[in-house]
């Protein structure tokens, strides 16, 4: 297995990684990496885009929890719709507020929508496919608005399976539905890391292609798996599992939200079947080695040169951003796990320092002054675990994230790529086309006619094949366009709804501290 | 925040000592001494010095060596501005320069100045502390040197190099072993110091684990404010709660540093108090060995007067340093006990309000962020607030 590191974002493509196993690995399937890209005439239906139900909320859970993390903690309406197997109460201070929220964003709690048994044939691009000029903005906009069909998934549950090197830990995806396309209503599967992997890597076969963005899963770790072959009960691989189970969630949450990845019958085979064929060929797929296939077809495709007509600048200004995001948020992701990290420290310099004070305590021959002394050694103690759940809450709902994110931007400049790709294609076969009809004018003047009738037929097949490239490279482009601006909503979302998490947690950190000093305080004033 | 460490300081008009204003000049700190006085033994009544970090350890050190102060407890030294902490940042950030912009350069710069302008804040204080500790004290406010100090308008340096050429630090190398000396010393006679004795050992090693592990807290705390600034400094589009959190986190590491400094504090001063015992110790030590030389003077019936001379002197002086030392002690104390009550409920105090402040303006956000869907504007609206905290 390729190794990745357990708790740093993705890699720098850029840069060489101390891991030469990984690029061994990366570098070996290049080959199968570019062989993704290759041409594929399927046609595919491009689905009109829905606004999605919002995520399960996650939990921050205790990072040194051995059990499994479903918190209790209330939260805001952003998790009171149907979401998933594990829903949590309304925080009644907010009860206004949450009417608000669901008027404003369609939320798929208000709607038993006639329509969810499939997208509404109302998508106005697909009339016209082969339109040079994507249809306008708003419309694209608005058909982002129409309704919400429910489809929930979690995953849960995760359970060691086998012994030794062996040793897998499978988990519980749990769905819930009210579309007919499913064999029930709730049903779950137990699935494996690996079966994650083979799923992105079919989705990514047949859906990139069309300029699809497909969401990333989280990265392979040899390291965090080998502390949990050994053994799950250390803090250590509780938190790596817990880490684990989130991000799948997270990644497979993105997958169902996306209607077309939802039709793909891959997705609900992953969902449905009982026993899943073992994923292979799922080394090209750590976290570095996917970026670095990103990577090496953006090298390939930055030499060509493309002649941007008006609309096309609104590609190039895209890909910017994206890069530019990119940038920023791996810095951003670098602080804020410094910031776990020194959050750790306090959380253990805090234990420390507790222990320290209740022995002076036991020291101070002043009674009222020692007793006063233990008692802060007791606040100290309770500080220590409110460290210790803010420093998960700067992890799995801040840190997280920002690493979800960073992949997600590495796959939307995938689907950028893919465009590039297809334009390359539509050029390629115009210029083979051109020498075609050059061939043929030749072999007129040198009045062969059994060859020129080849050369006819070669300059017909020619050219429905340059037809089809350029139907194919504008469909492409109204995809990917259609894709970015899902996309941006869906993550304004999520960072609105994560640091509204982030502040809650903070919040209630709040709430406790100012109880524990209040409680202190007539032990300070008892003192004489 | 630190002069609650000690309290009932400066109040007597008598004699008013404060350290208005310093400079920093590279590595050195020049503080301005400024002395108010009714008291005739002075020249003026109101006049102002500049003294180095080193002319305050020049005192401490000259009155640790009066042997007529061996039964009082000296106020401990201030420890020496150490600006380390700050300027290594600063050179951290002068390196890294190249790699961020320039409005987070800026941003960090302005941090790191109000990081330097604290240590600077505090150095202030533990001088100034000092001095009053010595200003109110009925016996040491009347020391010439204490005087000189104040008053003498010319540079001591020449005064601090005869100082060490006189003493040697003589007596500062002997307190070194003197805890060895308390642990297997003399048989002690009196219940109250064999008590103090074996109170202030125990209590001193735990405050001294205390306050290392206090450090290490508030380090700590330190290091996640920075990750803040840092943060707040990298974003664009500023998410405000990380402002927020870059003042919680200065706030929380005051308040824990509050915590901090009145331990170090307190552990300097029992140092002082173990001092005291020690030097009793070896007063006593003189006085038995006095005793055993009276003895054998008398054997040998030669140069008894001188011997019994010897053994008054040292009878004398025990008792001297007996007296004062239990009343030094006991007030010691009462003051101990007086200012860990006033800085606990100050810093449980604090640590409520700001929680409470920060709490309201978290929900504040909470609100907002969900009452819209424009993040960016959402986030714009929060920094403006943020600011006026």
């Amino acid at each position: 297995m390729a190794a990745s590191s357990d708790r740093n974002p993705p890699p720098f493509p850029a840069s060489e990684e101390p891991e030469t196993g990984l690029c061994d690995m990366a570098d070996g399937d290049s080959d199968e990496g570019e062989d993704i890209f290759v041409n594929n005439s399927t046609p595919v239906a491009v689905s009109r885009g829905v606004s999605q139900p919002d995520q399960v909320s996650e939990e921050p859970p205790d990072l040194f929890s051995e059990e499994e993390a479903i918190s209790t903690a209330p939260t805001l309406s952003t998790t009171a719709k149907s979401n998933g197997v594990h829903s949590d109460d309304e925080n009644d201070l907010f009860a206004e507020a949450h009417v608000e929220l669901s008027a404003d964003e369609c939320g798929s709690s208000a709607h038993k929508d006639p329509s969810s048994s499939g997208p509404r044939p109302t998508s106005s691009f697909t009339q016209s496919p082969a339109a040079r000029q994507p249809t306008s903005l708003e419309q694209l906009e608005e058909e982002e608005a129409k309704d919400s069909f429910d489809v929930d998934v979690s995953v849960t549950s995760p359970e060691k399976i086998g012994d030794g090197m062996n040793a897998y830990v499978a988990y519980k995806v749990s769905t819930r539905t009210s579309l007919n396309m499913f064999r029930s209503k709730t049903f779950f599967v137990r699935r494996r890391f690996s079966d994650f992997l083979g799923l992105y890597e079919k989705l990514s076969v047949k859906q990139s292609l069309h300029g699809c963005i497909v969401p990333p899963p989280p990265e392979k770790s040899v390291v965090g798996m080998t502390k949990v072959k050994v053994g799950m009960d250390d803090p250590s691989s509780v938190e790596f599992v817990e880490r684990r189970r989130a991000a799948l969630e997270r990644y497979l949450q993105r997958v169902v939200s996306h209607p077309s990845l939802l039709q793909d019958p891959d997705v609900r085979e992953f969902l449905e079947r009982e026993d899943l064929p073992r994923a292979v060929n799922t080394q090209a797929l750590s976290g570095a080695g996917f970026l670095k296939m990103i990577n090496k077809a953006s090298d390939a495709v930055n030499k060509m040169t493309i002649k941007m007509n008006e609309s096309d600048t609104w590609f190039e200004d895209k890909f910017q951003e994206v890069e530019n995001e990119e940038q920023q948020l791996r810095k951003l992701h670098a602080v804020v796990d410094s910031l776990v990290n020194h959050r750790k420290e306090l959380c253990m310099n805090t234990a420390v320092f507790a222990k320290s004070m209740a022995m002076l305590g036991n020291s101070e021959d002043n009674t009222a002054l020692s007793r006063a002394l233990s008692q802060l050694a007791e606040v100290e103690d309770k500080m220590e675990q409110l460290h210790q759940e803010q420093a998960a809450s700067d992890f799995f709902i801040f840190a997280e994230l920002l690493a979800d994110y960073i992949r997600m931007l590495g796959a939307v400049r995938g689907c950028f790529d893919q465009r590039m790709r297809a334009w390359q294609r539509w050029q390629e076969a115009q210029s083979t086309l051109q020498k075609k009809r050059e061939a043929e004018a030749k072999l007129l003047w040198a009045n062969k006619p059994d060859k020129l009738q080849q050369a006819k037929e070669e300059i017909t097949e020619w050219e429905a094949r340059v037809t089809q490239y350029e139907r194919d490279f504008d469909r492409i482009g109204m995809t990917v366009r259609k894709e970015v601006l899902r996309f941006e909503k869906e993550k304004a979302k999520d960072f609105k709804s994560q640091i509204i998490k982030y502040l809650e947690s903070m919040l209630q950190s709040e709430q406790r501290l100012i109880k524990f000093w209040e409680a202190f305080l007539p032990e300070a004033k008892a003192i004489a | 925040p630190i002069r609650s460490v000690s309290v009932d300081l400066n109040n007597d008009a008598s004699l008013l000592i404060d350290i208005p204003d310093a400079l920093c000049e590279r590595d050195k700190v020049k503080f301005t001494v400024h002395t108010k006085t009714t008291l005739s033994s002075f020249q003026k009544p109101e006049f102002s010095v500049p003294r180095q970090h080193e002319d305050f350890i020049w005192l401490h050190d000259t009155l640790v060596e009066t042997e007529d102060y061996a039964g009082l407890i000296i106020p401990p030294a201030p420890p020496k501005p150490d600006f380390e902490g700050p300027r290594e940042k600063m050179h951290k950030l002068g390196e890294g320069e190249a790699t961020m912009t320039k409005e987070e350069y800026t941003k960090m710069k302005q941090e790191l100045e109000a990081e330097y302008l604290a240590v600077f804040k505090k150095t202030v204080q533990v001088h100034e502390i000092f001095l009053q500790r010595l200003s109110s004290h009925p016996i040491l406010n009347k020391d010439r040197n204490f005087q000189i100090f104040l008053e003498y308008d010319q540079d001591l340096s020449v005064r601090r190099k005869n100082a060490k050429e006189m003493f040697g630090g003589f007596f500062k190398n002997m307190v070194k072993s003197a805890d060895e000396v308390l642990i297997s010393g003399v048989k002690e006679v009196d219940d109250f110091f064999e008590q103090e004795k074996t109170f202030l050992l125990d209590y001193y090693s735990k405050i001294k684990d205390s306050t290392a592990k206090a450090e290490k807290m508030t380090r700590s705390h330190k290091n996640i404010a920075d990750d803040y600034i840092r943060i707040s400094a990298t974003l664009n589009i500023t998410m405000s709660f990380v402002s927020l959190q870059k003042v919680e986190g200065r706030v929380a590491s005051d308040q824990e540093l509050k915590l901090t400094e009145l331990l170090r504090y307190y552990m300097r001063d029992i140092q002082a108090a173990k001092d005291l015992l020690y030097r009793r110790a070896r007063a006593l030590a003189d006085y038995e060995n006095s005793n055993k030389a009276l003895d054998k003077a008398r054997l040998k019936s030669k140069d008894i007067p001188q011997a019994e001379e010897h053994q008054q002197q040292c009878l004398q002086k025990f008792d001297k340093l007996s007296e004062s030392g239990k009343k030094e002690l006991t007030s010691f104390k009462g003051r101990r006990v007086v200012a860990f009550r006033k800085n606990l409920i100050e810093m449980a105090e604090l640590e409520i309000k700001h929680a409470k402040v920060r709490s309201s303006i978290q929900l504040y956000y909470i609100c907002f962020i969900m009452c819209t869907n424009e993040l960016q504007y959402a986030w714009g609206i929060c920094k403006i607030l943020c600011e006026q905290i």
